[in-house]
């Protein structure tokens, strides 16, 4: 019932968010409501400093700001999960789905004036498929072909749709070949950080690590009269309070990719800010309780659905997250298209979960079952949330142990080598689920280090769904078989998914088009400006 | 020639000692699970299980220890701090480029929290049951007691929140153009909260300090005499009193170098003070074991400085020492 209603509400969400994109595209035509030209914008970094400014090498967070104003991509998204003209100014995918022809616009130009053309394109993707984290990207990609200047083919080995999605935000940033094709190594190509030259809407002034990055409007962007933005500085403040208070006094207008509840419910009231959780979508975090499902009780179906049982999912949206989360219920973001929310959502019923328990066969001795330990991150966040999974667990009689980490890579190489029962952790859906999901799921990708398949998962039909979803072209047979996919994994719960980050937006009533997009601020910001 | 041997020694003893701190660090870094290459992993939102081999190849994170050590340990006895694999930077690089920063504020926040330690100590020594010496002494105290971090957030939310006057982080607003004193005016405006902030730690340590030996000082016979010859207060309390109650005091802040060091990590996160703190937590959060040994040697670096000019700004203080020299 609940749900129905939120389903609603999102959808005349989009509808609104559809409406007014359309608004602000004839925006130049009424004069009032036009987006006004010039300003600095400045904004916290998120992530903190970027191990590098060059998308195609490096993913992430922290690069994904600087690197999609610097680079930009053939495609780009909005709110509807709708691909629209980027560099590439219209695209064709082929009956079979075997090629896939991107026709790029012709004035575009790298920011030292050399015109970007399909070579650049092909270098790109071979940079990408060679170096860059995600290899289910591009690996389907043969070869590109370029017949001209300004088109580009990609001939795939069989068909992928979850190239679109590849080829938007920061996943498919066109490099200058005449830069990088020098012969060095372009993960530490010296011009990743410095005297960059990049194919967006801003250029680099200044990338000072620690402290901040400088872009500048490039001159001659392709698409006249943008960016609107003279210039944005982009801050460097790792300590979160910090950044609230410059958000408050008006040193920095924006902020993305903010989570902390403490933080976000003070500053819901703050005067002159607006916080929204819109833009997520596409890099689509998700908090879980991941379950190793090759250790002792935890092989058990019913032990896994019990734990579920047994923890009251409101509890921690609304005491622990203090209700700045939406909830999630499978592996695929909630703002997808793809999310299913029909699956079993495991309502808190201690009786169930003890009769469960019974079942597979763990009779309470003594006011306990077994013992359990669970792995508390060593990054921040989930400290209340481990501490809540261990008093309630203990109602059912199991015993759990925390064991904390100091910082993330002693937190990883536990959990990367399997060697844990429980842990709470985030995962990203990048896009595309063939991107970041199939990776947790396919028993293909069992024990492959941190953000693989540490749970020892394995079911035939998962693996079965996932690779045809992966290259089936019709949107309506593949978004079935991603139904059914997630409601087995809610099934057998090797993980419980308990909300969706609470990543938010923050920005001051004075910034025009905030990034809506599904890729918050690893999107250009050419159509931000700063009101009056 | 007396002055050349013991800074000679001095200068050895410091040699062994940093290869000490890298040796023991290096160990240290190494026996701690898990490495770099997760935190890499980490950056990009996750990783193949060949990427990730590949960045531990790379960076030779799969040689054998001993052959990492000897590796690291050859570099830094031929000046090489290494490479660093998370900013993928040369480390002195790195180092050079947040020294200055570093530097500045904590020479500024010592030398402030010794001017106004030893003047609150005078001062609340010549009348040690007045109510400003026990105003001084509540304020020093509860400066030494709050976590610097919480000091800063509310320094923050007093000033630059409340009462705009101060910015909230950085070191420079890269949005005003102008001359040489128009940016020295921005950056001193940017120091006055992280300098108050590392300031207050060691407030209570100098101006107790000072306090006790002030009031030791003032009791001691030769003040008696000077007194009897008919000088002002005045004169005895800074001519005579104050040159020989300061240099435990300075003795002091010689040793504290270590602990402003330490105390810069904290500061400069919260004020995102582009130094060697932040880089230091931003390195240690990511296991980045080159440019952590590399603030680690120059940290080690500073304090032994730090303790050299001690003993000169002493040997000037005190003529007894100049004597026995």
């Amino acid at each position: 019932m609940q749900l129905g209603e939120l389903d609603v509400n999102l959808k005349l969400r989009s509808y609104l968010a559809a409406a007014m994109v359309t608004v602000l595209a004839c925006a130049p035509a009424m004069a009032q409501d036009a987006p006004k030209q010039g300003g600095t914008l400045v904004v916290s970094l998120p992530g903190g400093t970027p191990r590098s400014l060059n998308p195609a090498v490096q993913s992430g967070v922290a690069t994904g700001f600087p690197g999609t104003q610097l680079f930009a991509a053939p495609l780009r998204y909005d709110e509807d999960w709708t691909p629209q003209p980027y560099l590439a100014k219209s695209w064709e995918i082929s009956e079979d789905g075997l090629k896939v022809t991107l026709h790029l616009q012709e004035n575009a130009t790298f920011h030292d004036g050399e015109p970007i053309t399909s070579e650049d394109v092909a270098f790109s993707v071979e940079v990408i498929k060679e170096h860059h984290p995600f290899k289910s990207m591009f690996e389907p990609v043969t070869s590109v072909d370029t017949p001209d200047e300004h088109t580009a083919v990609l001939n795939l080995a069989h068909p992928h749709p979850a190239l679109m999605l590849a080829m938007s935000g920061q996943l498919m940033a066109i490099i200058p070949k005449h830069i990088y094709g020098d012969g060095q190594d372009p993960k530490s190509h010296p011009r990743n950080n410095q005297d960059v030259v990049g194919s967006g809407p801003f250029k680099l002034v200044e990338f000072k690590p620690g402290e901040h990055v400088v872009l500048e409007r490039y001159e001659g962007y392709w698409e006249e009269g943008l960016p609107y933005l003279d210039r944005i500085v982009a801050r460097i403040i790792n300590d979160s309070s910090a950044r609230a208070i410059a958000l408050q006094n008006g040193e920095i207008q924006m902020a993305t990719f903010e989570n902390e509840p403490t933080i976000l419910s003070r500053l819901q009231d703050a005067e002159g800010l607006n916080l929204t959780t819109d833009g997520y979508g596409g890099v689509g975090p998700i908090d879980w309780l991941a379950m190793n499902t090759t250790r002792g009780p935890l092989k058990d179906v019913k032990v896994r659905q019990a734990i579920a049982y047994a923890i009251d999912k409101n509890f921690i949206l609304n005491a622990l997250l203090r209700g700045t989360a939406t909830e999630a219920r499978t592996g695929i973001h909630p703002d997808s298209p793809l999310y299913n929310p029909d699956v079993n959502a495991y309502e808190l019923d201690l009786d169930k979960a003890n009769a469960l328990l019974d079942e597979a066969g763990y009779p309470l001795e003594g006011g306990k079952r077994f013992e359990l330990n669970i792995e508390l991150p060593g990054f921040p966040g989930y400290k209340a949330q481990t501490e809540y999974v261990k008093a309630a667990l203990a109602k059912v009689g199991i015993a759990v142990n925390v064991r904390s980490h100091p910082d993330f890579p002693s937190w990883a190489e536990k959990v990367g080598s399997m060697e844990f029962d429980l842990s709470f952790d985030s995962v990203y859906n990048w896009g595309d689920p063939v991107i970041g999901v199939n990776r947790t799921y396919l028993s293909s990708n069992i024990d492959k280090g941190i953000w693989s398949n540490t749970q020892g998962y394995s079911n035939e039909r998962v693996d079965e769904l996932l690779n045809t979803a992966a290259t089936e072209s019709d949107p309506e047979k593949r978004k079935a078989l991603y139904k059914e996919f997630q409601e087995i994994v809610a099934e057998e719960v090797p993980i419980y998914v308990t909300n969706a980050v609470p990543m938010h937006t923050i920005y001051a009533d004075k910034v025009g088009n905030p990034p809506m997009g599904i890729w918050a601020s690893s999107s250009p910001y050419d159509k931000v400006y700063l009101k009056d | 020639m007396n002055l050349l041997r013991i800074t000679t020694i001095r200068l050895f003893y410091a040699v062994i000692l940093l290869m000490a701190v890298l040796l023991l660090n290096f160990t240290m870094m190494h026996l701690a699970p898990g490495d770099v290459a997760d935190t890499i992993a980490q950056s990009m939102g996750g990783a193949d299980e060949e990427v990730l081999a590949q960045i531990r190849t790379d960076y030779g994170l799969d040689q054998p220890f001993l052959v990492q050590l000897a590796r690291y340990m050859g570099g830094v006895l031929s000046f090489d701090l290494g490479y660093s694999y998370y900013h993928n930077a040369p480390v002195t690089d790195l180092i050079l480029q947040r020294l200055p920063a570093t530097l500045l504020l904590v020479f500024t926040a010592q030398i402030f929290a010794l001017l106004l330690g030893v003047v609150l100590g005078v001062i609340s020594a010549r009348k040690p049951n007045g109510i400003l010496s026990h105003f001084v002494t509540f304020f020093a105290l509860f400066g030494y007691s709050a976590p610097v971090f919480w000091t800063g957030i509310l320094l923050l939310i007093a000033f630059s929140l409340k009462i705009q006057w101060f910015p909230v982080s950085g070191m420079r607003d890269v949005t005003i153009s102008g001359g040489f004193w128009v940016h020295a005016v921005d950056v001193a405006r940017h120091m006055v909260l992280p300098t108050l902030t590392l300031s207050s730690i060691f407030l209570a340590l100098y101006s107790r300090l000072s306090r006790a030996t002030m009031m030791e000082t003032l009791g001691s016979d030769y003040v008696r005499t000077a007194k009897a010859k008919g000088l002002t207060q005045r004169q005895v309390v800074y001519k005579h009193a104050l040159k020989n109650a300061l240099s435990p005091v300075i003795t002091l802040a010689g040793l504290q170098f270590s602990a402003v060091v330490s105390g810069a990590v904290l500061v400069e996160t919260v004020f995102a003070w582009p130094g060697l703190g932040t880089l230091a937590f931003e390195s240690i959060l990511v296991r980045d074991t080159p440019t952590i040994l590399g603030i680690l040697f120059f940290s080690a670096l500073m304090v032994i400085v730090g303790n050299l000019l001690t003993d000169f700004v002493l040997r000037l203080v005190d003529p007894r020492l100049r004597a026995r020299a």
